[in-house]
């Protein structure tokens, strides 16, 4: 039979209730037994472990089915309960129900023409909007339960009370009268086919007493199989000690009413039974104490198998492990190229690619084969066309394997390089989360990957793990080849610009590289442009007299391609009023004549990851991401080896002001503490004025607050001009590679104001931070102002605030990530099967028209420039800069 | 009380209500049954006011922050 011939459609799916008869049909074995196994281990006959249930123990026909363990999918069973008992799933619908029908005859409460009136609707609405039928169940539930007195029989209705779980009352006026389960059941019997349509029921699926219990399915022993341990005890699943609980009280409760109990005996044994099925539904219903282990432990019952992140759901459906794929350690290598990733060995020789002999790859295959699982171009598996597998662990003997292999066998040969992979770290948050990659085979024991791909994994190296997966089709591999590979992705779409780029050392090398001073001998150009890969010639010395020279300038130009233009301002810009332009006396406005870098440092805003609008960004949307990856590639190299022939580093030293810029600092500082103090005053002779919408304490708080502010930024304003040009953290802070240049007011300067909720620090005892402080001051020291760098050192004081401080942000991103978490995860639960149709339009999975044009313009953020369809200031240039100038 | 035009406002957009021909030409553009619209129902003020009725295709010419003018459509649902 062809798979054609086996496979239907599936037109649709409907839900509905077991019915007692359904219940029953579908059952092997009523079981009245609360027993497991008796003393010899063997399954008690009727009893839970039964074995026509299906099999557990490898060996054992199902008696059933007679099937083995692994083919006997296991039947159901049944409990015949001797009272009805409230599905608790449905206890809130049955309450609704109750309360839209008559207590004496059983009909739905509405008068005869609100009745017709309603099923010509209920008609209409199934042709036309069958989704809305529900929306007008709804309202004519709602109607009927407004109904005083019924249209059929004039008997006068009472109000119907629910206690959550499981319990109903009905309002009399001598009293409450409690309704017992088969009250309810018969008064649900009652209600017409039609009267259950109106309510939103199928009558043919769903009968409303079917949300009654009289017979309670029993799971087969696979869904609760006993475990026995080491010590040959046994031990029994959470469900079927659940079960023992009802089939125990089941079966009282039916000896009771057959003895002729009293009353008040079989109805505690009712609700005690209630109880059980309750908690066998749902262990952790509001209301009710959840049922616990004999340890103390409570049971996991269906609801907890099923629910939350470590449910079937989310745990075992959503959550499949999966094969072909590989988790270690992450670390850094910038030789490779952003496209590839490195492989550890021992990894590439676990994970494989089927492939099939062709008589082009018959002698490659044969070597493969000959190599084995344990060298390295080698293959575990061979797979015969008739679809054995040959393990190649085993055979000693394994050439001649290989010269028996013919075209059409299927080798599982070791990934090589070359080979693409789906890379991935958690949390993967955005599609740049899960890219293509290319194979790299490599030493040692971690993952290695390029450092312009971490933004977009958000990646570091202090001990981050990612995951490989292999692709194990020819189409899954040119999917990804085409739609996931790195280079694919260095436009973000969440933002139009470069997700990838340079961070940190790659900024400070290309500003270092590219400045004015940077001069180089032939034999210093020649080793730098060998270093980045350059294969070209060596262009013409920038400067010849003296002696020959090359700029920096003149090698980064070596990698872009002729024709590129662009001119920016670069991140070291101070953003004068009056742009100097090509005239900039710190090189910041940046200008690439056809490919030639003639003015301007290379910086964050030229080749920085996620910033739109630079040379990274033209260069790829304008040339293509081959030609982005190969700048990326190359470029980068050389600002790297550039670093790496000078040096970088960071010392005490560039921490140090000299005591004149100390004495400034101070005098700054203690300008603002007489200020803050000069404020109080005012505040205490009552003469502050109030800011509008706040209260004078209020004011006096901001005032100070801003005081406080401003003297700390003017206290990293002195401290800055006393810095030298040669302080690498500053030229970190300035080409944006690192650090800012408030950190560097921090460490050299002065802390400033810690704060907890936005306010300065006003918690720790009555009307003080600390005792150090007399009560009621509110001076700059006694609320968090922390006068000291960290340079110089902080007190104890202002250390506890500083600590204070710290905390709040640390609780605020663990708040944050998780809040997020959730948030994202919901979103994505919504919106995952919507897409963008080729008409533009966005539409669901049934065709459902949710936007009609993407975006309302149809524009793809990625392809756009920062977010508009066109950038014409952009074109402007390009089309005067082609022709004048 | 005066009753309000809620038309005149300056935040509601334009609502037209389509005739047979104009539903069935946007059907066919769009290659879709009307039920695929988005939906709009009948008790929304707007459609009280122009008196849409359930089956009704509208129309909605309003300004868009990112592409200036855009027209949408929406089915009229009961409720």
């Amino acid at each position: 039979m062809s798979i054609a011939e086996i496979a239907k459609s599936i037109k649709s799916i409907k839900f509905g209730l077991l019915s007692p008869d359904e219940i029953r049909k579908m059952s092997v074995v009523n079981i009245i037994t609360a027993d497991t196994y008796d003393e010899d281990g063997v399954p008690i006959d009727a009893g839970l472990m039964d074995r026509k249930l299906g099999t557990i123990e490898p060996g054992q026909k199902c008696q059933t089915c007679g099937n083995r363990v692994g083919q006997c999918p296991g039947h159901f069973g049944h409990i015949e309960l001797a009272r009805p008992v409230i599905h608790p799933g449905f206890a809130k619908t049955v309450y609704l129900m109750l309360r839209a029908s008559c207590w004496n005859c059983g009909r739905l409460l509405l008068t005869k023409e609100e009745y017709d009136k309603y099923t010509l609707m209920m008609e209409r609405y199934k042709r036309r909007w069958p989704q809305l039928r529900f929306k007008l169940a709804d309202r004519i539930v709602k109607k009927a339960t407004k109904t005083q007195e019924c249209a059929y029989c004039g008997k006068e209705q009472f109000k119907i009370k629910f206690e959550k779980p499981t319990t109903y009352y009905e309002e009399h006026p001598e009293g409450n009268m409690k309704l017992a389960p088969n009250e309810i059941r018969s008064r649900l019997e009652r209600l017409t086919d039609v009267d259950a349509a109106l309510m939103g029921l199928d009558a043919a699926l769903a009968r409303p007493e079917w949300k009654i219990l009289t017979v309670l399915p029993v799971p087969p022993s696979s869904v609760r199989p006993s475990i026995t341990l080491e010590s040959g005890v046994r031990s029994e699943d959470d469900l079927t000690h659940k079960l023992v609980d009802i089939i125990r009280i089941n079966e009282r409760l039916k000896e009771n009413i057959d003895a002729g109990a009293p009353q008040l005996i079989i109805e505690d044994l009712w609700e005690l039974l209630q109880y059980h099925v309750t908690t066998y539904f749902d262990n952790e219903t509001s209301g009710i104490p959840p049922a616990r282990h004999r340890s103390g432990r409570p049971l996991r019952t269906i609801a907890q198998r099923l629910k939350g992140k470590e449910g079937r759901f989310r745990s075992n459906l959503s959550g499949k492990r999966v094969d072909f794929s590989a988790r270690t350690v992450i670390s850094p290598d910038p030789i490779i190229s952003i496209n590839e990733v490195g492989v550890p060995i021992d990894i590439a020789k676990l994970l494989t690619i089927p492939e099939r002999i062709n008589k082009f790859n018959l002698d490659q295959m044969k070597v493969l084969i000959e190599n084995g699982p344990d060298n390295h171009p080698g293959a575990n598996y061979i797979i015969r066309p008739d679809g054995r597998r040959i393990d190649l662990r085993f055979p000693k003997d394994r050439r001649t394997i290989a010269d028996s292999v013919e075209i059409g066998y299927v080798v599982e040969r070791h990934i090589k390089d070359g080979d693409v992979v789906l890379f991935n770290r958690q949390p993967s948050l955005h599609r740049m989360s899960i890219m293509a990659h290319r194979v790299r085979v490599l030493p040692y024991k971690t993952f290695r990957l390029n450092l312009c791909v971490c933004p977009p994994y958000n990646a570091d190296f202090d001990g981050d793990e990612m995951n490989l997966h292999v692709p194990q089709s020819e189409e899954a591999r040119a999917e990804a080849l085409v739609l996931m590979l790195v280079q694919e992705q260095i436009l973000s779409p969440r933002y139009g610009g470069p997700i990838m780029g340079g961070i940190q050392d790659y900024i400070t090398g290309a500003y270092m590289l590219t400045r004015k001073s940077t001069l180089l001998t032939r034999e210093e150009a020649s080793q730098l442009l060998t270093s980045a890969g350059y294969d070209g010639s060596l262009p013409p010395p920038g400067i010849t007299k003296p002696e020959e020279r090359w700029t920096g300038k003149q090698l980064a130009s070596l990698f872009l391609p002729e024709t590129f233009n662009y001119t920016l301002r670069s991140n070291v810009c101070q953003k004068c009023p009056q742009c100097k332009k090509d005239e900039c006396e710190n090189d910041a406005y940046v200008v690439i004549k056809n490919g030639k870098l003639i003015a301007g440092v290379i910086d964050k805003k030229s080749i920085g990851a996620g910033q739109p609008e630079s040379v990274l960004h033209r260069l790829v949307k304008d040339y293509g991401t081959d030609k982005g990856r190969y700048y990326i590639d190359k470029a980068f190299k050389l600002f790297l080896s550039y670093i790496d022939s000078r040096g970088l580093t960071i010392g005490l030293d560039d921490e140090e002001l000299p005591e004149e810029a100390k004495e400034r600092v101070r005098s700054v500082v203690e300008e603002a503490e007489k200020k803050t103090a000069k404020l109080i005053e005012i505040y205490n002779q009552g003469l502050l004025e109030r800011l509008p919408g706040r209260t004078l304490e209020e004011t006096l708080e901001t005032k100070i607050m801003q005081g406080l502010e401003e003297a700390r930024e003017r206290a990293g304003e002195v401290a800055g001009q006393y810095l030298k040009d040669s302080n690498t953290a500053l030229l970190m802070a300035k080409t944006g590679a690192r650090g800012s240049l408030m950190n560097l007011a921090h460490m050299v300067a002065c802390v400033g104001q810690q704060s907890v909720r936005g306010e300065r620090i006003t918690r720790g005892y009555q009307n003080r931070t600390l005792p150090h402080f007399k009560p009621g001051d509110l001076g700059a020291k006694a609320h968090g102002f922390v006068y000291s760098s960290y340079k110089d050192k902080l007190n104890p004081i202002e250390f506890f605030f500083h600590a204070m401080g710290g905390r709040e942000g640390l609780v605020d991103t663990a708040v944050r990530t998780s809040q997020s978490g959730y948030m994202q995860r919901r979103l994505i639960n919504a919106l995952q099967d919507i897409r963008v149709e080729y008409d533009g339009t966005v539409r669901g999975t049934d065709g459902s028209i949710i936007q009609f044009k993407y975006g309302d313009d149809g524009v793809d953020p990625a392809k756009s420039d920062h977010g508009k369809a066109v950038n014409i200031d952009k074109i402007i240039e390009r089309v005067v800069g082609a022709g004048g100038k | 009380m005066v009753k309000f035009d809620i038309l005149s406002h300056e935040l509601v957009p334009k609502f037209f209500i389509l005739s047979k021909e104009e539903v069935e030409a946007l059907r066919h553009s769009y290659g879709i049954r009307k039920e695929s619209l988005p939906w709009i129902r009948r008790s929304d003020p707007v459609c009280k006011t122009i008196g849409a009725r359930p089956g009704d295709v509208l129309k909605i010419e309003r300004s868009s922050e990112v592409a200036g003018r855009t027209v949408v459509y929406r089915y009229v649902v009961p409720g």
